[in-house]
């Protein structure tokens, strides 16, 4: 009894769980080991990577000058297309929404992407799936993806559409195709993509009629012929390789460049491609700049950098890094709903919590918005939607303004390098900005 | 008999050339020194005949919409991509990805096509007279294709519910593709289908290939396959 009591005060090894087998990678094996199969889910990488979030501005001092807020005035209006387009599209915010699919997304919320992106006087985009006309209807300004799949690539609406983006690859997997699975293929979204339902649709990761550069110019040919030369073309990649990407898409002949980073969201993909392929976006964005001021091509070939976009403040910094406009995706999907905590026990349900929910590929979404099933997708009112789409685009551009005029800049695109400090050495090599307090860019 | 108004490319662009396609409604056109131009006569939308002197480079009628397209000579990648319906003929070779995610029209070739030829289809009918490259048919969603002559490796690899039919040797199948019985309607639909390419093949001859479905829903147990 004696010794049992003298080891019960003798100091204890705290229980210590390993961080390299933390409790996620534990499920993760245990998941793998149960099923036999990897994971599949929507969305972009969620581990951290040095961010927006690792720069600030530095705003006016003796030397620079800032404007008044609510006075002084700071446009925000983008041209994208000037290069050789008869028709650019004028943006009256730098904020645009990303590709994304009906039969991904439910017709509801395109349509609520539509409304709120026409109201803002800015553009939305298709998706894998071709163009639906209530997408057409209520997007004011809209751009047409040419995937590889060429699901429901048509002439008609290439030709009604105010833009044409060549996808060649996005952040989330770089080089990678898709799967949109079974249960989400209904009659109208089979339909459109000439596939039996209820199978497994695979979309290539290849286009069908060309393979690099000197194929993709020619093709941007043929596009431009058969649009009359009217139609921006934006050739969309995901971030890999960013300074040659972006070069060989100036080179094939593209207006615009859409540089999307690892932290951009797809419908769905293996977790393993989504955490392990392509760079973040704040080390895509100075490489993609770099490649443009080499070739001289900088406003003149405009940038639209997506992945990982949530306020003002990040589409300020990367306006500041030389993009000019960025392209939202999750963000938008979370302003119309998505991932709502008001439905946090469907949530529970399906096994997840709000702000976790990722498993779009099965097609159960509460909010009505990953899903094509009626009774989901009828929850999502698309006017309601929309509008609250559109007030977070208001917020996100009053941030910017705010940002801008706080660096003495009357107009967003203004906004240049040398108003960031970077507050990690690796935000700063990155970013080619100097680590706060410092003159020092890392391998600068 | 309609005369065809000439489109020199000796003195027009391309552009002036396409605008001119585009724009008419209707009617005869010879497309003339066409010297391997590229995108030539692509995006038509009108029940136009469209008569190309020469060789056609990368998407010749591309997207086609009604019209008649014929190259005289040799057609580059691409050709008659993603044709809506209309149909497009070369009388000599093409490149690779013929008729590359096309959803409807005719598209007939009197020589050979190299690798690729029908891509993606989703609806087109493509005849081959000739030989057709490796990975012919691949992701093939709907539509057919015929090859009179013989086919590479790889043939209608992951292919969905198009119908492929060879005369010839295939040199492999790829991945779900397999051979299947030919049923009085198969040769029926195929003959009738030769008669409209103008090519003239017993269709009692050709054997049938399509997908055998085993990879329409990820499955743990296809790994070998993936």
């Amino acid at each position: 009894m004696a010794e049992d009591s003298d080891r019960s005060r003798m100091p204890q090894t705290m229980p210590r769980k390993s961080a390299t087998f933390d409790d996620h990678t534990l499920a993760e094996i245990r998941r793998a080991a149960a099923t036999g199969i990897y994971d599949i889910r929507g969305g972009g990488a969620k581990r951290r990577v040095p961010n927006f979030d690792d720069l600030v501005f530095l705003g006016a001092s003796m030397s620079r000058y800032p404007l008044e807020g609510y006075r002084e005035r700071c446009d925000t209006q983008v041209v994208l297309g000037t290069r050789f387009a008869s028709k650019p599209i004028e943006l009256k915010i730098p904020i645009t929404i990303a590709g994304m699919s009906f039969g991904s997304l439910s017709a509801q919320a395109k349509e609520a992407l539509g409304r709120g992106a026409t109201t803002m006087g800015t553009s939305t985009t298709t998706g894998d799936g071709g163009m639906t006309p209530e997408e057409r209807g209520h997007s004011d300004k809209l751009v047409y993806q040419v995937l590889p799949s060429r699901y429901g690539m048509n002439p008609d609406d290439l030709r009604r559409a105010d833009a044409i983006e060549v996808v060649v690859g996005q952040g989330a997997k770089p080089g990678g195709g898709g799967m949109l699975l079974g249960q989400k293929i209904t009659e109208r979204v089979a339909g459109m993509r000439d596939l039996p339902k209820g199978i497994d649709q695979r979309s290539a990761c290849r286009h069908p009629d060309w393979t690099g550069p000197d194929d993709l110019e020619i093709k941007i040919q043929e596009l431009r012929e058969i649009t009359a030369w009217e139609k921006p073309i934006y050739v969309k990649i995901g971030a890999a390789r960013p300074y040659y990407d972006t070069a060989l898409s100036v080179k094939a002949g593209a207006d615009v460049v859409v540089v999307d980073g690892m932290q951009g969201g797809t419908a769905a993909t293996q977790d393993v491609f989504i955490e392990h392929v392509g760079i973040p976006t704040l080390a895509a964005v100075p490489e993609a700049v770099r490649a443009l001021q080499e070739l001289d091509m900088h406003r003149q070939v405009q940038l639209v950098v997506s992945g990982g976009i949530r306020s003002g403040a990040d589409v300020a910094k990367a306006l500041a890094l030389g993009a000019d406009a960025v392209a939202i995706g999750t963000a938008a999907l979370v302003a119309i709903g998505d991932n709502d905590p008001a439905l946090e026990e469907e949530y529970n349900r399906l096994g997840t919590t709000a702000g976790a929910y990722d498993d779009w590929q099965d097609g159960n979404d509460p909010a009505g918005i990953t899903t094509q099933r009626p009774e989901l997708a009828a929850r999502l009112d698309p006017v309601q939607a929309g509008r609250r789409l559109s007030n977070y685009l208001t917020v996100m551009t009053m941030e910017v303004q705010t940002l801008a005029r706080a660096n003495g800049k009357s107009n967003v695109l203004n906004l240049e390098p040398e108003d960031l400090v970077a507050l990690t050495v690796e935000a700063a090599a990155m970013a080619k900005v100097p680590l706060a307090g410092t003159s020092w860019i890392p391998g600068g | 008999m309609t005369v065809a108004t000439e489109l020199d490319l000796d003195s027009l662009s391309i552009r002036q050339v396409n605008a001119a396609l585009q724009g008419a409604e209707e009617g005869a056109f010879r497309v003339l020194h066409a010297g391997g131009a590229h995108a030539l006569a692509c995006g038509l939308n009108a029940t136009l005949d469209v008569t190309i002197d020469g060789h056609a480079g990368y998407y010749c009628a591309g997207m086609n919409k009604h019209a008649s397209v014929t190259v005289m000579g040799n057609a580059g990648t691409g050709c008659a991509e993603n044709i809506m319906s209309g149909q497009v003929r070369v009388q000599r070779d093409v490149s690779q990805s013929l008729a590359a995610s096309g959803h409807g029209g005719l598209v007939v070739v009197e020589g050979s096509a190299s690798a690729r030829a029908g891509i993606s289809m989703k609806g087109v009918d493509i005849v081959v007279g000739g030989d057709v490259g490796h990975m012919s048919g691949f992701m093939a969603q709907t539509g057919r294709l015929v090859v009179l002559g013989d086919s590479g490796s790889d043939l209608g690899d992951s292919i969905y519910e198009a119908q492929i039919y060879v005369r010839g040797a295939v040199a492999s199948l790829g991945a779900d593709c397999v051979e299947k019985p030919m049923a009085e309607e198969h040769t029926a639909s195929l003959t009738e289908l030769l008669a409209r390419a103008g090519l003239d093949a017993d269709a009692t001859s050709f054997r049938r290939f399509g997908s055998a479905r085993k990879l329409y829903h990820f499955s743990i147990d296809n790994m070998e396959d993936y």
